[in-house]
C-alpha cells in the first residue's frame, strides 16, 4: 500500500507538469489551430533561465520571473516570425513550423547556456513529509499547488474577462470574432504569450525535481501532447485530466512494470486512444463534411 | 522541347543518373564519394517518404524507425542469428513492411495531427526498444556491424559503396516514377486532393494508403541497411525522431512529391553538417531555422519551384 501511494504521489507531480505543457497546447490549438511542438522548450526555458540567472547572484524569485518573461517574448516572437507568416498553411507544414522552432531554441540554448545537466534548490527544504508510509518531497506540493493555480486562474481569465472571452470566441469561431471586432492577430499573440508562461511557469517548479538541459523540452512536449490528446484536443479539462492520467500510468508502468520503458507508457497511450477513442475522453464526436 | 523534357517521365532518372556519372569524375578525393554515398541512400529512404507523404498525402513522423528497423536487420542478422548480410537486408525490408502494414491500418484511419503524432509515437518505440533491449541490439552504444562479402569479394571503401548506392538509388527511383504512373499512383494522388471524392470514384482509400505506408516503409529499411553496411556501426540515433524529422524535412525542402526532390532534400540535410564542422555547436540551431525559412518562404520545395519557374520561361 506504501508503494502504492508512493507511485500515486510521484504520479501525480509529473502528471501536474505534463497537464500544464497540455494546457499550453490546448490553448494554442484553440485559438489558431496550430499545434505548437515548441512547447515543451517553454519548459526547458523556464528552468534553465532561471538556473543561469541565478548563478549571477540574483535572487531566486526574481530569477524565476525574469526567465519566465523571457519564455513569453520567445512565445511571442514565435508567433510574429514563424507562425503569423505562414498563415493558411497545411497542417503538416505548420507541425514542421513548429519543430522546426523547437530545434532552432535547443540549438540556440546549447549554445546560450550550455550541455550540462542543472538542477535547482528546492524551494522549502528536501526534508520528505511522511503520509500513510509514503513520502512527499516539499518540492511536489509546490509543483501541485502551482497546477492548481495556474488551472483556476486561466479558468478564471476565460470565462470571467473580457480578453478570455474574445479569445474562447476566436477558438470557437474566428471569422465571427472578427466580424464583432476583435483584434485576432492580438489574441493569438495573447494565447501564444499565455502558453509560454504557463510552460515556463512548470519548467521552474519542476527543476529541483527532475533538473533540466537544453534538450528536456522535447519529451515534456511529446508526453504533455499525448496528455492533450488523450483528454481529447482542445479541452482545457480533457488536457488536466490527460496529464494526470499519463503521469499516474507513466509512474505505475515505472514501479510495477519496467523502468525502462517508462517513457513508452505515454506514446503507447496515445496509440491505444487514438485507435479506440480518436476524439479523446472529452472529445465529441466528428462528422466530415465534404 | 525543354517543356517536354521537363514533363517527360523518367527525364528525373536520366538527370539524376548524369549527376552519378559526374560526382566522382569532379569529387577531389574519397571522402566527397563518402559524403555522396550517404546523399544516395538517405535519398532512398527519402524517396519512400515522397511516395507517402508526396504521392498519398499521409505525414510519417517515425519513419526513422523504419530505417532503424532495416539497419539492425544486417547487424543481428550476421552477428546472432548466422543469416548473408545480403538475405538479412532483404529479410530486415520484409519485416519492415510487414511492421508497416500491421500498424498501419489503424494508424492510417487517422488524419493530420493525430496521424503525425500516431507515427511520432511508434517511431519512439522503436527508437526506445533499439535502445534499451542491449542483450540484442547492443544498447546505447549500438553495434558493429560485419563486412558485406559477395562472392568471397570483401566490399569495402568509399568507392565501392558510391556505386552500390547509387545504383540502388537509381532503382528506387526508377520504381518511384513507375508507382506514380500506376493505377495505385493515380488512385493516391485522387485520394490526396479529395479523400471523400476518391473513395466515390471507387478508390479502396484505406487499403491504398496502406499500400503507400509499406512502401514507404521497405524503402527506408533498405536504406538504414546499407547505411549500416556501409559504415560498418549502429547505434539506436538512426531510429531516433530527429532522424525522422529530418527525413521529412529532406522530403519537403527538396519538393513533396518529387523524386529528385528527395535527392536534393537529402544532399541539402548530408552536405549541411559537413559544411558546418566548424561550427558544430551551431549545427541544430542552423537546421531548426532552415526548416522553418523554407516552410514559410519556399512551401513548395527547391525542385518544384526551379521546374514551374523553367516551364512558365518556355512556354
Amino acid at each position: 500500500m506504501a508503494e502504492f501511494l508512493q507511485l500515486v504521489f510521484s504520479g501525480l507531480t509529473v502528471g501536474a507538469v505534463y497537464a500544464l505543457v497540455a494546457l499550453g497546447f490546448t490553448l494554442i490549438y484553440n485559438a489558431s489551430d496550430v499545434i505548437n511542438f515548441a512547447q515543451g522548450d517553454f519548459v526547458m526555458i523556464g528552468g534553465m533561465g532561471t538556473v543561469f540567472l541565478a548563478a549571477t547572484g540574483i535572487a531566486l524569485p526574481l530569477a524565476a520571473f525574469i526567465a519566465i518573461l523571457g519564455a513569453v517574448i520567445v512565445g511571442l516572437l514565435l508567433h510574429r516570425l514563424a507562425i503569423e507568416p505562414a498563415r493558411g498553411a497545411s497542417p503538416v507544414a505548420l507541425i514542421m513550423i513548429t519543430i522546426g522552432a523547437s530545434i532552432f531554441i535547443k540549438g540556440v540554448a546549447q549554445v546560450v547556456f550550455d550541455k550540462q545537466f542543472h538542477s535547482l534548490p528546492a524551494f522549502s527544504g528536501d526534508a520528505p513529509i511522511a503520509v500513510g508510509g509514503a513520502t512527499i518531497l516539499p518540492q511536489s506540493l509546490w509543483v501541485v499547488g502551482t497546477a492548481l493555480v495556474l488551472f483556476v486562474g486561466l479558468y478564471l481569465f476565460l470565462e470571467k474577462t473580457l480578453i478570455g472571452k474574445a479569445l474562447l470566441a476566436t477558438a470557437a469561431n474566428r471569422l465571427a470574432a472578427r466580424l464583432v471586432g476583435i483584434n485576432i492577430t492580438i489574441i493569438l499573440a495573447l494565447a501564444f504569450g499565455v502558453s509560454a508562461a504557463i510552460g515556463a511557469i512548470a519548467g521552474v517548479v519542476v527543476t529541483p525535481i527532475t533538473l533540466t538541459r537544453y534538450d528536456v523540452g522535447t519529451l515534456f512536449a511529446l508526453k504533455g501532447f499525448a496528455a492533450a490528446m488523450v483528454g481529447g484536443m482542445g479541452h482545457p479539462l480533457g488536457a488536466v485530466v490527460g496529464g494526470l492520467l499519463i503521469g499516474l500510468l507513466e509512474a505505475f508502468g515505472a514501479g510495477y512494470i519496467s523502468s525502462t520503458y517508462k517513457d513508452a507508457v505515454a506514446f503507447l497511450v496515445i496509440l491505444l486512444v487514438l485507435f479506440f477513442m480518436p476524439r479523446g475522453l472529452f472529445g465529441g464526436r466528428s462528422v466530415e463534411r465534404v | 522541347m525543354l517543356a517536354a523534357a521537363l514533363k517527360a517521365r523518367f527525364s528525373p532518372l536520366l538527370v539524376l543518373a548524369l549527376i552519378m556519372v559526374l560526382v566522382p569524375l569532379i569529387a577531389p578525393s574519397s571522402f566527397y564519394l563518402r559524403v555522396a554515398a550517404l546523399v544516395w541512400i538517405f535519398a532512398l529512404a527519402a524517396l519512400g517518404l515522397t511516395i507517402l507523404m508526396g504521392y498519398a498525402g499521409q505525414v510519417s513522423l517515425g519513419h526513422a524507425g523504419f530505417l532503424g528497423i532495416g539497419a539492425y536487420a544486417v547487424a543481428i542478422g550476421p552477428a546472432h542469428l548466422g543469416l548473408h548480410p545480403l538475405l538479412s537486408l532483404v529479410l530486415g525490408a520484409a519485416l519492415s513492411g510487414l511492421i508497416a502494414f500491421l500498424v498501419g491500418r489503424p494508424i492510417l484511419r487517422l488524419k493530420g495531427y493525430y496521424l503525425a503524432i500516431a507515427t511520432l509515437g511508434f517511431g519512439v518505440i522503436i527508437a526506445l526498444v533499439l535502445h534499451s533491449e542491449s542483450a540484442v541490439t547492443g544498447g546505447p552504444d549500438g553495434m558493429s556491424v560485419a563486412r558485406l562479402t559477395l562472392f568471397g569479394w570483401r566490399v569495402s571503401g568509399a568507392q565501392n559503396w558510391y556505386w552500390i548506392s547509387a545504383g540502388a538509388l537509381l532503382i528506387g527511383a526508377f520504381l518511384a516514377l513507375n508507382i506514380a504512373a500506376s493505377p495505385t499512383g493515380r488512385a493516391l494522388k485522387a485520394l490526396h486532393d479529395s479523400e471523400v471524392a476518391a473513395a466515390g470514384t471507387g478508390v479502396d482509400v484505406g487499403a491504398k494508403k496502406l499500400v503507400a505506408f509499406v512502401i514507404g516503409a521497405v524503402y527506408a529499411a533498405f536504406a538504414g541497411g546499407l547505411l549500416a553496411l556501409m559504415n560498418g556501426l549502429i547505434t539506436p540515433d538512426a531510429a531516433s525522431f530527429m532522424h525522422s524529422i529530418e527525413l521529412v524535412a529532406m522530403v519537403i525542402i527538396g519538393g513533396l512529391g518529387s523524386v529528385l526532390g528527395a535527392v536534393v532534400g537529402a544532399a541539402f540535410l548530408v552536405v549541411l553538417p559537413q559544411a558546418l564542422t566548424g561550427l558544430q555547436e551551431y549545427e541544430q540551431a542552423v537546421l531548426g531555422l532552415l526548416i522553418m525559412v523554407f516552410m514559410i518562404f519556399l512551401p513548395a520545395g527547391i525542385v518544384p519551384t526551379i521546374r514551374n519557374w523553367l516551364l512558365e520561361r518556355v512556354s
